[in-house]
C-alpha cells in the first residue's frame, strides 16, 4: 500500500491548486450572487485539459487516470463547487460514457469538441416522476423512417442551458425497467430539443440546472450509444465515476470550510484570546479534520480500484456517502464557529453550507447510496 | 533559437521556515517546494521566444535530486528537456560554484540566450545569473522588466527595472538575462503537458557527468556556518491615548530623542 502520491499527481494537484486560487476562487462569491455562468473560466479550464480529464490523447483529452480525476476535482471544488460541478458532468457524465460506450465514429466526432471547450455537454435521466427510481423513466424512443423519434420531459440537468451535447436516456423497448432502456447522443441543433425551465437554486447557483424538453426529437440512427437496451447498464456505469467525482466534489467544500474555519480560529478573538484556543473549537476542527482525511481517503480508493479496472460501485458510493455527510456537516459546523459571519454573504461560509447540500441529493441520495452499499454488504440484488 | 532557463527549487514563500536545531539548514518538514517564482517567469520568456522563433528550450538545475520536480513543472510548461546536476560534493557550494557547475554544462550547448529569474526566493543574493554570464563570457542585462529580441535574433531590446528610473539597453545575442516578475504572465502546465513531462527522461548528473572537474571548483568562497532566526523583535511601546494632546507630545518625543528620525 502506498499513500504517497506520484510526481505528476503532485504537479497536477499544484497546478489545478493554483488555477482554482488565482482564476475561480477571487469570483466564486460573485458568481454564485449573481447565478452566473463562467464562460471565461470554462474557457481557460479547457484550454489546460481539464474538460476531459480521462479521454486519451488522440481525441484530444489529456489522458489522465481517474486518480487525476478526483485530486482536480477536489481542488477545483475548494474553490467553486458551481464551477466544479460543470467540469465534472463534462468529463464524468458525458466523456465517460462516450469514451466507454460510443464507436470510432462517436469518440471522434464528439470527445475532441467536448475537450477542447467548443462543445459542453450535459446528462439527461431524471425525469419528473424518474428520481431515485432513475429506471422508471417513461421518455420514449421510436424508430422512424431510420432515424429516431424521442419524446419526453428531462429534469435537473446539470448544463442543462449551456451544454450543446446531451446525453440521453429513453425507453426503447416495451419492457419496465433497467433493460427497455437506451442511451443517445443528442446534439442541441436536432430538431425537436429545447430548454424548458431554468431552476433558481439553493447553491452551485453558477452551473445551470434545467428542464429539456422532447418533442418529437429526430436523432439519427448512429447517434444511439452503445447497444439497444443497454442504456441503463450505461446509466449506471457512468454514475459510478460520477459518483467518485461528487465525492471529491464534497471533499473540496469541506476543506474549503475547514481551511476558513482554522484561519477564523487564529484571527478572532473572545474572552480575551483566540478562539481556537478553545477546547470546543479544537474539537469540532479536529473532527472536521479527521472527517474530510476519511472522506478523502475513501475517494482516492474508489478511484485507485477504476484505474485498476476493479469494480468499485459499492467504493464509489461509499466515498460519495461519506464525504457527502462530512461536507453537510463540517459546513454546517463552519456557519456555527463563525457564529453571526457565518450566516451572512460577507464570508464564504454561508456558500459552502449552501453548495453542500447538494452533494447528499444529486447522483443517488444518501440514501440510494446506502441502498446500493446494503445490496453488496447482504449480496442481493 | 536554443535557450537554456536555469531552474531552482525552492521553499514556497507562503511555507512555514523552521531551522534545523544545530543550524545547519532549513528544516524541510511539511514544507511545500516548488521552482522558484521568477525561474517561472524566465521559463516563460523563453517558450514564448521558441514560439516565434523555433528551436529547443533546456532547463537546467544544480540541486539535490528532488529539484527535479522543479523541472518537471518547466517540461510541462513546455520545455523540451532538462538536465540535473546531483552531487553530495555540491552539498556546500556556494553561489560561484552553482555558476561555475552550470556554466560547464551550458557552454557545450552554445546557446542563442540564456534566462535566469533575477534573485531566489530562498537566499535571494542574485549572485549566480552574473556570475554565470562571467564565466561563459557573455553580455549580460539583469532584472529585466520587458524583452524585445530582434526579428534577425541579433540582437534584444530589454529595459530594466532600477530604483526610480528605467534603464533601456541594447544588447547583442547571444546574451544572459535575468528577469524581473513583471516581464510576464506564466502559463499554467497544462494537463497534456504533464502527462508529456512524464514521459521526458530527466538526466541527473554527477559532477564528472556534467563534465565538470572537482578539482577546478576551488574551496566555496563562502561557507554555511550556521543559520539562525532573526532576534525577536521587542515589543513596541504603548502610548496612553487619554490624553491627546499628552500622547502627541510624548510620540514627538520619542521620535526626536530616542528614535532620532525628527
Amino acid at each position: 500500500m502506498e499513500f504517497d502520491l506520484s510526481e505528476e499527481h503532485r504537479l497536477l494537484q499544484a497546478t489545478v491548486r493554483e488555477f482554482a486560487a488565482r482564476e475561480i476562487e477571487p469570483q466564486a462569491a460573485a458568481l454564485d450572487r449573481e447565478h452566473r455562468y463562467p464562460a471565461e473560466i470554462i474557457q481557460q479550464a479547457a484550454r489546460l485539459g481539464l474538460m476531459a480529464m480521462m479521454v486519451p490523447e488522440p481525441y484530444g483529452g489529456a489522458g489522465m487516470d481517474a486518480l487525476a480525476y478526483v485530486i482536480a476535482q477536489e481542488e477545483l471544488a475548494r474553490a467553486s463547487a458551481g464551477v466544479q460541478v460543470i467540469i465534472s458532468v463534462n468529463n464524468s457524465l458525458v466523456c465517460d460514457p462516450i469514451l466507454a460506450f460510443g464507436t470510432e465514429e462517436q469518440k471522434r466526432r464528439y470527445l475532441p469538441r467536448l475537450a477542447d471547450g467548443r462543445s459542453l455537454g450535459c446528462y439527461c435521466l431524471t425525469e419528473p416522476e424518474a428520481g431515485s427510481d432513475a429506471m422508471a423513466l417513461t421518455t420514449r424512443a421510436e424508430r422512424r423512417g431510420g432515424e429516431w423519434v424521442l419524446n419526453g420531459r428531462k429534469l435537473f440537468v446539470t448544463n442543462g442551458l449551456e451544454a450543446d451535447i446531451c446525453i440521453v436516456y429513453a425507453r426503447t423497448e416495451p419492457v419496465p425497467g433497467a433493460r427497455g432502456i437506451s442511451a443517445f447522443i443528442v446534439e442541441k441543433a436536432f430538431p425537436g430539443i429545447s430548454v424548458g425551465k431554468v431552476e433558481r437554486k439553493l447553491g452551485i447557483r453558477c452551473s445551470s440546472t434545467a428542464e429539456i424538453l422532447l418533442d418529437d426529437c429526430r436523432v439519427p440512427e448512429e447517434n444511439l450509444l452503445g447497444e439497444r437496451g443497454q442504456g441503463g447498464r450505461i446509466a449506471l456505469a457512468t454514475l459510478d465515476g460520477g459518483r467518485t467525482g461528487i465525492a471529491a466534489q464534497a471533499v473540496g467544500i469541506a476543506r474549503a470550510a475547514l481551511e476558513a474555519c482554522v484561519a477564523y480560529a487564529r484571527e478572532r478573538r473572545q474572552f480575551g484570546r483566540p478562539i481556537g484556543e478553545f477546547q470546543a473549537i479544537q474539537w469540532a476542527l479536529a473532527d472536521m479534520a479527521t472527517r474530510i482525511d476519511a472522506a478523502r481517503l475513501l475517494t482516492y480508493r474508489a478511484a485507485w480500484l477504476r484505474d485498476r479496472g476493479q469494480p468499485y460501485t459499492r467504493e464509489a458510493s461509499t466515498a460519495k456517502l461519506v464525504a457527502a455527510e462530512t461536507a453537510t456537516w463540517a459546513t454546517a459546523r463552519a456557519v456555527r464557529l463563525f457564529g453571526g459571519y457565518g450566516y451572512i454573504e460577507d464570508y464564504p461560509v454561508e456558500r459552502y453550507f449552501r453548495d453542500a447540500q447538494i452533494t447528499e441529493i444529486y447522483e443517488g441520495t444518501s440514501e440510494i447510496q446506502r441502498l446500493v452499499i446494503s445490496r453488496q454488504v447482504l449480496g442481493s440484488k | 533559437m536554443e535557450i537554456v532557463v536555469c531552474i531552482k527549487q525552492v521553499p514556497d514563500t507562503e511555507a512555514p521556515i523552521r531551522i534545523r536545531p544545530d543550524g545547519s539548514g532549513i528544516d524541510e518538514t511539511g514544507v511545500n517546494l516548488v521552482m522558484n517564482y521568477y525561474d517561472e517567469h524566465a521559463t516563460e520568456a523563453a517558450l514564448q521566444l521558441r514560439e516565434r522563433f523555433g528551436g529547443t528550450v533546456t532547463l537546467v538545475s544544480v540541486g539535490p535530486e528532488r529539484a527535479r520536480e522543479a523541472l518537471r513543472q518547466g517540461l510541462a510548461m513546455g520545455a523540451d528537456e532538462a538536465v540535473l546536476v546531483s552531487d553530495p560534493r555540491l552539498s556546500a557550494a556556494d553561489h560561484l560554484q552553482v555558476a561555475r557547475v552550470l556554466a560547464a554544462v551550458i557552454a557545450p550547448r552554445r546557446p542563442d540566450l540564456v534566462i535566469c529569474g533575477k534573485l531566489s526566493t530562498d537566499d535571494n543574493a542574485a549572485i549566480v545569473g552574473p556570475a554565470l554570464a562571467a564565466l561563459l563570457d557573455l553580455p549580460q542585462a539583469t532584472a529585466v522588466s520587458r524583452l524585445e529580441v530582434a526579428e534577425d535574433a541579433t540582437h534584444a531590446l530589454v529595459h530594466r527595472e532600477l530604483e526610480g528610473a528605467v534603464e533601456v539597453l541594447e544588447l547583442p545575442l547571444p546574451a544572459l538575462l535575468t528577469v524581473e516578475r513583471n516581464l510576464n504572465e506564466p502559463r499554467y502546465p497544462s494537463l497534456p503537458g504533464i502527462m508529456k513531462a512524464k514521459r521526458k527522461e530527466i538526466p541527473v548528473l554527477t559532477l564528472e557527468a556534467a563534465g565538470v572537474d572537482p578539482e577546478t571548483l576551488g574551496a566555496p568562497g563562502a561557507v554555511l556556518e550556521r543559520l539562525a532566526p532573526p532576534p525577536a523583535r521587542p515589543p513596541g511601546q504603548r502610548v496612553d491615548g487619554q490624553d491627546p494632546d499628552a500622547a502627541v507630545e510624548a510620540i514627538v518625543r520619542y521620535l526626536a530623542e530616542t528614535a532620532k528620525v525628527l
